[in-house]
């Protein structure tokens, strides 16, 4: 027993030590703001973070830590927060992997005095103060249908590839695609498949589609990875040109299908943009600069300023198109 | 040749000190504490209470299944459905939880739910006679399958406020109800494997079935039960995480099934059945859960923490071989 206390003393000693290590590492002026992402290695998240070091640099004094889990799931999100809570920085700007598993660890950060923001794929209004949609959800339906709409004058059938049956923002913009069709004549949603955010098995539901259904014009992808893997797939199948690949996609992905006549035009809104505008906001919380209450508004510095509505949700700006028009002067930024 | 006779003849080859300073457990412990000592110096936010207590979360849940998951593989078996049946057994509070279903009747139902799972894959196995691994990785994609037609891309949430003890809740300080639930389990299975005649027998049919069944080990119903516990723990692991995400989503613990099996191989059970100790598998527990939280407080990305686990994986089951190799090489 002696021995168990000695070692327990001794832990509690170094622990006190620690807290006073913690205080001074932390009591520099400098806001330290943690960008968690769904994933690493994601173009479209890599490009966020870019924003972000940008409004970092505007703002200065103030610290980016980009992080996120290998594989886009809740527990390894809750990690991550688990960890930045023990850095105690100032502020979490989250890209969720689940609305609901989330919000017991963003409500102890909050607790702990840490600002919680989410961005682009939600949380709970309970687990954050505020969440900056990245365009309206209505928008973004509406264009993803329109875009396919626009090379159908004549109607055709269209389906759609989606990331996980889980995720949060792509569910959504399925149901508000769904709303806007009645107003396409002659557009027929004929299935909706689930290529998880993986390469290869959003290529193998892309073929999938082509080989049930023969008469399939377009497929639309609100994913930046299963639009590249569905437009190589009807590259490889020789079917460009008859089955146009549309949705969300980053420019420099999708540089290629363009060329190759796979896809004919997609959709995305600026993740420089959006990155930066979090940091922004994230920011300005922290500080204390505003307050995130329904109907506020919150300052985005070059990006202008958001309204929240009565849920703390505030929309960016509208969704922007890509074609061969414009692809080459973007693929090279994002 | 009768020379040798005079000499003393040892009833081991080692001597039982040399045996235990050379062991796997204090090859790990001295990892851990190599780790611990590590993690002190890089991150000055690693050595907090709190920060500690909440660094446990990353394991525990996993740990519960790896001790009843060591038992199987020692035995000779293994279960790749476990993750499945988190799963499944959330899947089903849920719905219990949509029903009116209070905390005593939520717990039961997962408890129940992950006993049923383990005596599907036990019975299949056992009864069918069909290899482990093919019973559970069929049994993998059928338990999360029902769950994803039971959710689709739909959420269970409501859980009542009593149910976030599980998950969320402290017994003393910063100690979680999880942490107490993992040392008790630990010290449940560690007198079960090492003190138990049921013990004695899981090493049996892990080294030789058949020399098994001659001694007189009921061989089919020991692995029949292990299943059960098996299934009895990703029961408990469903109640824990369920209760500390507050909700249930049919990707819940997805994956889980082989970093379980990575913490048990860590802990030094022979991953071809026949040996492995308890205390190895918590050494291991805890060396995974800081590694992933003192790489985490530096922000390394995922994908690194990943690259050194399998390292360290590799490593520590590499070097002892190699160490012996160049032993008998010299």
């Amino acid at each position: 027993m002696r021995v168990i206390n000695k070692v327990l003393g001794t832990v509690a000693l170094a622990a006190t030590m620690a807290a006073g290590f913690g205080a001074t590492a932390a009591s520099a002026d400098e806001t330290r703001i943690a960008l968690v992402v769904k994933a690493l290695g994601i173009g479209f998240f890599e490009a966020a973070a870019k924003g972000a070091e940008e409004a970092a640099a505007e703002l200065g004094d103030t610290e980016i830590i980009y992080t996120g889990p290998t594989d886009t799931t809740a527990e390894g999100q809750i990690e991550v927060i688990n960890s930045l809570i023990a850095q105690g920085v100032d502020a979490i700007a989250i890209s969720a992997n689940d609305y609901d598993a989330l919000v017991p660890s963003l409500k102890k950060a909050m607790q702990r005095g840490i600002t919680v923001i989410s961005w682009d794929s939600g949380v709970a209004p309970e687990g954050r103060q505020m969440h900056l949609n990245p365009s309206s959800n209505e928008l973004i339906g509406n264009m993803c249908v329109k875009l396919a709409a626009d090379h159908l004058p004549d109607g055709g059938q269209v389906a759609i590839l989606s990331a996980s049956a889980t995720a949060t923002n792509q569910n959504i913009w399925i149901e508000e695609m769904k709303k806007v069709l009645p107003e396409y004549e002659g557009i027929e949603l004929v299935a909706t498949v689930y290529g998880d955010d993986l390469a290869d098995k959003s290529y193998r539901e892309a073929q999938g589609l082509m080989a049930t259904y023969p008469d399939l014009d377009a497929i639309i992808a609100p994913t930046s990875v299963g639009i590249v893997a569905a437009a190589q797939a009807v590259a490889d199948a020789g079917k460009a040109g008859e089955v146009n690949v549309t949705g969300l996609g980053l420019p420099s992905e999708m540089a290629g299908a363009i060329e190759s006549g796979a896809s004919q035009s997609f959709a995305i809104w600026n993740p420089i943009d959006l990155g930066y505008s979090a940091t922004m906001i994230a920011h300005a919380l922290a500080s204390g600069e505003a307050t995130a209450e329904p109907g506020a508004t919150l300052p985005m510095g070059r990006m202008g300023e958001v309204t929240l509505d009565d849920e703390g949700n505030g929309a960016m700006a509208d969704p922007f198109v890509y074609d061969a028009g414009n692809i080459d002067e973007f693929k090279s930024i994002f | 040749m009768s020379t040798s006779s005079t000499h003393h003849i040892p009833d081991t080859l080692v001597s039982p000190l040399a045996k235990r300073l050379k062991s796997w457990e204090s090859l790990l412990l001295v990892v851990a504490v190599a780790i611990f000592i590590a993690n002190c110096f890089a991150s000055p936010y690693f050595l907090n209470a709190w920060n500690l207590s909440d660094a446990t979360f990353n394991f525990t849940e996993k740990a519960m299944i790896a001790f009843a998951m060591a038992l199987l593989i020692i035995a000779g078996d293994i279960d790749l459905s476990v993750a499945s049946i988190i799963a499944l057994a959330s899947t089903a509070m849920g719905a219990a939880v949509q029903a009116g279903v209070g905390t005593p009747g939520l717990v039961a139902i997962g408890l129940a739910t992950g006993l049923a799972a383990g005596a599907f894959n036990g019975v299949l196995v056992t009864r069918l006679a069909l290899p482990s691994i093919v019973v559970t990785i069929g049994t993998m994609s059928l338990f999360r399958g029902i769950a994803y037609i039971v959710l689709g891309d739909q959420a269970y949430r409501g859980y009542p406020e009593s149910f976030a003890f599980f998950g969320q809740g402290y017994v003393f300080w910063v100690i979680s109800f999880e942490f107490v639930l993992f040392a008790v389990l630990a010290v449940i299975y560690g007198v079960l494997l090492h003190k138990t005649n049921f013990g004695r027998s899981v090493y049996a049919i892990g080294n030789n079935p058949t020399g098994a069944l001659f001694s007189g080990i009921r061989v089919q119903r020991v692995r029949f039960v292990l299943f059960l516990l098996t299934g009895l723990m990703s029961g408990v692991a469903a109640i824990c995480l369920t209760s500390r995400l507050g909700s249930t989503r049919p990707s819940i613990g997805f994956g889980w099934e082989l970093e379980v099996v990575t913490m048990v191989v860590l802990g030094g059970v022979s991953i071809l059945g026949g040996s492995g100790s308890i205390p190895g598998v918590v050494i291991a527990a805890f060396v995974m859960g800081m590694v992933t939280f003192g790489l985490g407080l530096l922000n390394v990305p995922g994908i690194v923490m990943s690259i050194v686990i399998g390292a360290l994986l590799i490593g520590v089951i590499a070097l002892p071989r190699l160490w012996s190799k160049l032993r008998w090489g010299a």
